[in-house]
């Protein structure tokens, strides 16, 4: 039973983490109707600018703020530089323009950061909470903490501001957006500067248990996703759950199921995202897409 | 008459041959593709960049090494050029690197390419075109075993079958009733590391209670971990590469779980994993590995003429850290490379280099633990077997007990 219940807390840990990374992609998929695979990377090498700062010798509060304002600021710079030229492409060209970008950025830390991870300061000690006899650490209840409050300003921002309507107007309506007067191309840097913020803040938070290395995020991407889609790809409060589900699903699979065992975690990510793409496209919290014809 | 004559000159002809073979001073010098008459060519595919770049730093040294013994004369006269190549870890780049050293660069020799599916890749490519592929850097158990249908491959480091073998003794002597787990990484890593201590344990093999596997791609091992500690394993095997091994270190504190004995393979165990895992509220206890190379962050080495004859040869390459473990094993694979060459002297061909690489080699290498033979017979091809248990004190490794020795064990 306490190994049971140890396998549950430690999924709803590890799936604080997808949780994180999730919210970040929520974000993105509002603002312009489509996920970034390059959300991961952007997010690692956030994180290295993070470790930079703080190895200068910069305070670790002063260091998380600043990160998120640069990381905000880059978001901006990529949308204008990279994304605007293809902004009405087709679909597919975005992607790839994304996947591109992705390696482009693992590339990057590579080459100026190396491939040894490194160890990262948390804001959270590494002690564990011992609940009658199964361990949770207080990083990763501050993982979940922390993804909670982004939850909410995520949802905040999107449901109860004017900023929030018109980001979501411009990702859907372009057209009549651009009618009442607003800037769709602005709004979709402003979406771009947002999610990578965010992303920042899940860098930040689970490169002390990851370890920070230019690959950190690449484990974690697919699960996020994962849970993105089986929380309904529009949902901040759906990432969240998702990425909890996902997290203990993918560890009591792990750990019951004979043929899974360690080796085919992963797949337990991706078929959790065909069957929610079958059976409930539009996932736990989604709303159906209608449309009059 | 004329036929006498003729038989007479034969048989004279025959005689000044014989002489010729047996009583003449020297045999004219051989040589072979890639050496002239005052250089050798030798060349490498390492990891400058991509996931594996820390160990980029090997050819580095491997080069500071060659220019040390250049700057004293070079081997028998001839200086060595290396030519380094970068794969990036990515066999689909080490196959036409190696080619183009090969073909267009015409090297001697293919020396201490890294990365065990790299230098698989090329592995045909090189025994069909009898091009020495001297010391792989790699502990994978395929590059000595399978000599016999790879002439022309060797490995130089101790295999991981060895090295699991060393800690399967360690255990049973020193744990006699553990309750062994193993974590191990899903592909022919982690299981050559699970075969050698499986194969090590003997009839001791019900000793492991549990092993779980992970999937090179997964974020964390915590939920194997969790599963481990509730089988009641006292003892953990970390058959694993450094990042999830500091992950593992980290999450064992978490569980507030305390092995009798944590043993992490050579691969993860340099310094800066310890210190990472350490950062990250690791407790460190029992924890033990092996070594069979001085370590250069240890100071009991610190006026060993080994280590300083090491910190003049580093000093060569301004981009090495004297105190990154990987440095030292450049060295010390080059200086087993140098001494090949001076062993072949005048008959520098491939056959004879590698004859004596394979057969021949019985060296005391000054960069190795003391007592440690690199060394090959006829029947054996593994050249490092001995290797010593280390544990970790807190802010570094200590030597325990003596070399064990493994020679003969892996056929």
């Amino acid at each position: 039973m306490q190994a049971l219940l140890q396998q549950v807390v430690s999924g709803i840990a590890i799936g604080g983490i997808f949780a994180s990374l999730a919210l970040a992609l929520v974000l993105i998929y509002n603002a312009m109707g489509l996920v970034n695979f390059a959300q991961g990377e952007m997010a690692m090498l956030a994180t290295f600018v993070a470790y930079a700062l703080i190895n200068r010798g910069m305070s670790y509060w002063i260091v998380f703020p600043v990160t998120l304002v640069l990381a905000f600021g880059g978001g901006i710079v990529i949308q204008r530089v990279v994304i605007r030229p293809v902004e009405r492409a087709p679909i597919l060209t975005l992607v790839i323009i994304t996947l591109g970008l992705a390696t482009l950025l693992n590339g990057l830390a590579g080459f100026m950061f190396g491939y040894v991870p490194r160890s990262f300061p948390s804001a959270f000690s590494a002690q564990t909470i011992d609940l009658l006899g199964v361990f949770i650490s207080y990083r990763d209840l501050g993982v979940m903490g922390v993804s909670g409050l982004v939850l909410l300003a995520v949802y905040l921002l999107l449901q109860r501001t004017t900023v929030g309507l018109t980001l979501r107007a411009a990702a859907h309506h372009p057209e009549a957006s651009r009618l009442l007067g607003v800037q769709v191309s602005w709004m979709l840097a402003l979406g771009w500067g947002l999610a990578s913020a965010v992303g920042a803040v899940s860098g930040i938070m689970v490169a002390p248990i990851l370890f920070l290395e230019p690959n950190m995020m690449q484990s974690i991407i697919i699960y996020a996703f994962a849970a993105a889609v089986l929380g309904g790809i529009e949902s901040p409060l759906g990432a969240v759950v998702g990425g909890l589900i996902v997290g203990v699903t993918v560890n009591l699979a792990g750990a019951y199921i004979p043929f899974v065992g360690g080796d085919l975690q992963l797949a337990v990510g991706l078929a959790i995202i065909i069957v929610v793409l079958i059976i409930r496209p539009n996932g736990l919290f989604g709303r159906a897409a209608t449309r009059r014809v | 008459m004329g036929r006498n004559a003729a038989r007479l000159a034969a048989v004279a002809a025959f005689l000044v041959t014989l002489g010729a073979c047996g009583g003449s001073p020297a045999p004219a010098p051989q040589t072979d593709i890639g050496i002239t008459s005052n250089s050798i060519l030798l060349g490498t595919t390492n990891a400058l960049s991509g996931p594996a770049a820390a160990y980029g730093t090997i050819a580095h040294a491997e080069d500071a090494y060659f220019t040390y013994v250049n700057n004293q004369g070079g081997v028998n006269g001839r200086k060595i050029t290396f030519k380094i190549q970068d794969d990036a870890y990515n066999p689909a780049n080490t196959v036409p690197l190696t080619k183009g050293l090969v073909e267009q660069d015409q090297v001697f020799a293919m020396f201490s390419g890294l990365g065990t599916q790299d230098q698989t890749s090329v592995r045909d490519y090189l025994n069909s075109k009898k091009v020495p592929q001297l010391f792989v850097a790699t502990g994978a158990t395929t590059f000595g075993k399978d000599f016999s249908t790879n002439q022309w491959t060797m490995g130089w480091q101790p295999p991981y079958q060895g090295e699991a073998r060393i800690y399967a003794k360690d255990v049973v002597q020193n744990h006699p009733n553990a309750k062994i787990g193993v974590l191990y990484q899903n592909d022919d890593y982690g299981q050559d590391y699970l075969k050698g201590l499986t194969d090590g344990l003997g009839s001791n093999a019900s000793m492991i209670v549990d092993k779980e596997s992970y999937d090179v791609t997964a974020a964390s091992p915590a939920s194997q971990l969790a599963i481990l500690k509730s089988k009641g394993v006292d003892t953990l095997f970390l058959f694993s590469t450094p990042k999830p091994t500091i992950q593992s270190l980290a999450i064992i504190t978490g569980l507030h779980w305390t092995p009798n004995a944590i043993y992490l393979n050579s691969v993860s165990n340099p310094q800066v994993y310890m210190l990472a895992a350490k950062t990250a509220g690791a407790a460190l206890a029992n924890v033990t590995s092996v070594a069979y190379l001085k370590d250069p962050t240890d100071p009991q080495w610190a006026n060993d003429s080994g280590m300083q004859q090491y910190k003049t040869i580093i000093a060569n390459c301004t981009t090495c850290k004297p105190n990154d473990g990987f440095n030292l094993y450049g060295v010390a694979v080059a200086y087993t490379m140098v001494d090949v060459l001076k062993q072949a002297g005048s008959n520098m061909t491939r056959k004879n280099v590698m004859d004596i690489a394979a057969n021949r080699l019985n060296e005391t290498n000054p960069f190795a633990l003391p007592g440690v033979k690199v060394k090959t017979t006829s029947s054996d091809h593994f050249p490092i077997m001995q290797e010593q248990v280390i544990t970790w004190s807190g802010t570094g490794w200590t030597l325990q007990g003596s070399l064990i020795d493994e020679r003969g064990t892996l056929k």
